[in-house]
């Protein structure tokens, strides 16, 4: 019993973190219509960010700052941010298809620099040797697991009420106008571009802080974990539980989380052991298959956004 | 009256599905002759247009082009059956050069091609000594001129005009309109809007005045030339901020 | 340094291919297609199967053409592989794109296009395995061009740059020449006005996709002969064509053959300064130098 208990704890970790990754990608797709084909670089860059300047020291790399660990958590942050700032910067006035493939680009490129530049962050070995917050008080078992899981969701809770604030201001239904019609928004008086920027650097933040949690949660980073895998997982979750409502993300997230876990358990538990090894393709068709389904059959996902009256042409009364 | 080239009756469009511009708009046009359509900014002169184009949907009434419904065909099979659109801006491809921009407007013409073009460029002799160049180099009257050659190369029964003088210089856009006028003289058929409107009065036969995206007055042109209603029509709009 | 100039023209030459169709695309449909290497993938396998069934039914055919390494059956197979491909292409386009870009979620299609990036690469390997292939088990011999300092070439290089220089000529006279071609350009520049210029909006789009398919073709196979087959070779190829059509400009076909050898020279001229690890990573530099200096690319121009 207590191992189910223990495993469930162990899912609600993971699929809380992912949530708030979910929320961060959320503000930038649902709420602003930014496409990120790179979610991972940002939530790589707050899960190293957060290891290698909470960490103890290391030979052979960068890190072993020692930060308290809320700094250092903010600190991955801030780096993550950092990247956002710059790759929107080049991209955001430009047509949408940049943003794209320079996002995809700055996760192809961080996933290169983490596994090849070993004086930074380890290389493919990854970054190790950092202590979780209050470990000394609580261990490593079960308590532990627990107490962070509470963290999480408290994390978790706090960042939807955030954002649910957020979308709700003047500057969220700015972000709504700009993804409906930029010219109106622009005849208003805002730059669009920098509206954008900013909504992209919060979400990017977010990012950010999820993949600090997560590096937190394993205490360990490798380049292992910041494949594209991630951002197709992270994507689906949103698609799947309705891009522009805050809810559906956290819903997807959990949903798409359990469907993943699950796909890959049935597929090791039951799949011929001379197909084990094509685990990984069956469940990439599985989860691009959700990807294109969705969006040809229910492309408000299962919990659509709330229509707002920005809704140019689908609310006759706007 | 010999038999309308094209009548549109109760037309009902706009850009988006449940905001109609275009409330019942009713009209005729007939061969060789300059059928102008004028009213107020925002009448729904350019959507009237581009509905009968192909180039927004109509949600209700018809439009007949020699007696046939054309209102739900396709822009390039309007093309095809004679019917030519000239846009008001970015009517023609500045990337293009322009005896390409020609060409592609001659594809269809088979045989006939190499001899409508020797006639286009007799008509318009600036594009003669400029068929190398790029279109986007060429001045706003000489695009116009291109344009409407364009238009002629499918030998049209009847040409869409949005607005061919404007950003032009008084000389240029006179040039444009009185060519509109020697082109119904071979026998084609001009749906024309303008915003000059004293100088198309004098041009056109018969005259639509819209506002607000339905019918107000038609008649002959040289009538409402002198006529008060018009006058009230556009100051009317001005009064009641309708733009 | 030279051998890597060298090399780089090489790997230009099947980038430049790939990158033709993404850039035509991306411009005439609007969408940054990131399934288009998976079309190269596609190509690449398709020969495969089209070169073991020609060798096994025409022996004739399975001879070498020396000194290069290549059959006529896979020439045969190219040929099969571009229709093959251009048709995939098609048939995608028709079952996945057309309809979310009917639902008017312009923006969704990015999404779609990786949805299905996903599905083919993945495809292709539970069908052809996670191991390497080969068009031909031979080692090729290089020819020394040079011995100080040392420059190879394999004849199969020299053919892949012939013919890839060959292919892009001949989309040049179409583009320059032909009504098509005019149509083509239309339609990518403005399609409302080419549709009142008679332009059959549909057709042109299934043109745009039979070219780029392919070309893609051409590239995959191309690739498969300068390196190996793997299902996941889409996966690195995607960076380096999108770096070529933004080098060159999005919608600009000159722009994509410039940006492709650019790029392919920049990846290995940075092997002189950089780790070979780090190859990956060039196509990226090169994006990010390109927005900061001329964001619309050598050939681009601005557009909303």
């Amino acid at each position: 019993m207590i191992g189910v208990i223990s495993y469930l704890v162990f899912f609600a970790t993971t699929a809380s973190i992912l949530a708030i990754a979910v929320l961060g990608l959320n503000l930038q797709w649902g709420n602003t219509g930014l496409f990120n084909g790179g979610v991972v670089a940002f939530f790589g860059a707050g899960a190293y960010g957060t290891l290698i300047l909470g960490g103890t020291p290391q030979a052979g790399h960068l890190g072993g700052y020692g930060l308290f660990y809320p700094l250092a958590l903010l600190g991955g942050m801030a780096i993550a941010g950092l990247v956002a700032w710059i790759v929107g910067l080049l991209t955001l006035r430009l047509r949408h298809d940049y943003l794209a493939i320079a996002t995809f680009g700055v996760a192809v490129a961080f996933e290169n620099l983490m596994r090849n530049a070993e004086w930074l962050a380890g290389g493919a070995k990854g970054v190790r040797g950092f202590e979780r917050p209050l470990r000394d008080a609580l261990g490593d078992g079960f308590t532990y697991n627990i107490f962070f899981f509470l963290v999480v969701l408290v994390i978790l809770i706090a960042t939807y009420l955030f954002l649910e604030r957020l979308v709700a201001s003047p500057f969220g239904r700015l972000l709504r106008a700009i993804r409906e019609d930029e010219e109106a928004a622009q005849s208003l008086g805002k730059n669009p571009a920098r509206v954008r920027l900013m909504a992209f650097i919060t979400g990017s933040v977010i990012l950010g802080l999820a993949g600090g949690l997560y590096g937190t949660f394993y205490a360990f980073v490798s380049p292992q974990d910041v494949l594209p895998t991630l951002t197709f997982q992270i994507w689906a979750m949103l698609i799947v539980g309705g891009a522009g409502n805050n809810r559906g993300a956290i819903f997807g997230a959990f949903l798409i989380w359990g469907a993943w876990t699950a796909s890959g358990w049935a597929l090791s538990r039951f799949a011929p052991i001379e197909a084990q090894l094509y685990t990984g393709s069956v469940q990439f068709i599985l989860i691009g298959s959700v990807i294109v389904g969705m969006l040809m059959w229910r492309p408000h996902g299962l919990l659509p956004e709330r229509l707002v009256v920005s809704q140019r042409g689908k609310t006759p009364s706007a | 009256m010999p038999e309308a080239v094209l009548e549109a009756r109760g037309v009902t469009a706009g850009y988006v599905p449940d905001l109609p511009i275009l409330h019942e708009v009713s009209l005729v046009a007939h061969p060789a002759q300059i059928t102008l359509i004028i009213g107020p900014n925002g009448a729904g002169k350019s959507t009237l247009i581009k509905a009968i184009a192909g180039l927004l949907p109509v949600s209700a009434g018809q439009i007949t082009f020699g007696g046939a419904d054309i209102t739900h065909i396709r822009t390039d099979q309007l093309a095809a059956r004679g019917i030519a659109y000239v846009p008001q801006t970015d009517n023609i491809f500045r990337s293009l050069t322009i005896r390409q921009n020609l060409d592609l407007a001659l594809r269809r013409a088979g045989a006939g091609a190499p001899a409508r073009l020797a006639r286009l460029l007799e008509q318009f002799p600036a594009l003669a000594d400029k068929q190398r160049d790029k279109a986007g180099t060429l001045s706003g009257g000489q695009r116009q001129f291109l344009a409407i050659a364009m238009a002629l190369a499918t030998a049209p029964k009847l040409i869409l005009m949005d607005e061919p003088s404007a950003g032009l210089s008084p000389k240029a856009a006179q040039e444009v309109l009185e060519h509109a006028r020697t082109l119904t003289r071979s026998g084609v058929s001009i749906l024309l809007v303008e915003q000059n409107v004293n100088q198309a009065l004098r041009l056109a036969d018969h005259c639509f005045i819209l506002a607000e995206g339905r019918n107000q007055i038609d008649g002959p042109a040289d009538a409402l030339l002198n006529n008060k209603v018009v006058g009230e029509i556009y100051l009317g709009a001005r009064r009641m901020g309708a733009a | 340094m030279i051998q890597n100039l060298i090399d780089g023209v090489l790997t230009g030459s099947y980038i430049s291919l790939g990158a033709i169709g993404l850039t035509l695309v991306m411009h005439i449909l609007r969408f940054a297609n990131f399934s288009h290497a998976e079309l190269l993938s596609l190509g690449a396998y398709a020969a495969l199967v089209c070169d073991a069934l020609v060798s096994a039914l025409v022996p004739v055919f399975a001879v070498k053409l020396a000194p290069l390494s290549l059959t006529g059956a896979l020439i045969v197979a190219i040929f099969v592989s571009m229709v093959f491909t251009g048709l995939s292409a098609l048939v995608i386009d028709r079952l996945v794109f057309k309809r979310v870009r009917e639902k008017g979620q312009e923006l969704s299609m990015v999404f779609a296009s990786f949805g299905m990036a996903l599905i083919i690469r993945n495809v292709i390997g539970l069908v052809f395995g996670l191991s390497p292939e080969l068009y031909s088990k031979d080692i090729a011999f290089a020819m020394i061009l040079s011995r100080d300092p040392l420059i190879l070439v394999k004849p199969d290089q020299i053919f892949v740059l012939v013919a890839a220089l060959v292919l892009m000529f001949l989309l040049h006279l179409i583009l320059s020449r032909t009504t098509f071609g005019y149509s083509l350009r239309a339609v990518a520049e403005n399609p409302s006005l080419a549709q009142v210029n008679g332009v059959n909006l549909q057709r042109t789009i299934m043109a745009v996709w039979l070219i780029g398919g392919g070309l893609a073709a051409v590239a995959g196979i191309f690739y498969g002969l300068s390196h190996q087959l793997i299902p996941v070779m889409g996966r690195d190829l995607v960076l380096p064509i999108f770096a070529a059509t933004i080098v060159g400009g999005i919608g600009s076909v000159y722009g994509a053959v410039l940006g492709g050898f650019i790029v392919g020279i920049a990846g290995n001229l940075a092997l002189v300064v950089l780790p070979s690890g780090y190859t990956p990573s060039v196509p990226f530099l090169l994006i990010i130098v390109v927005l900061i200096l001329r964001p619309h690319g050598l050939f681009g121009e601005a557009r909303a």
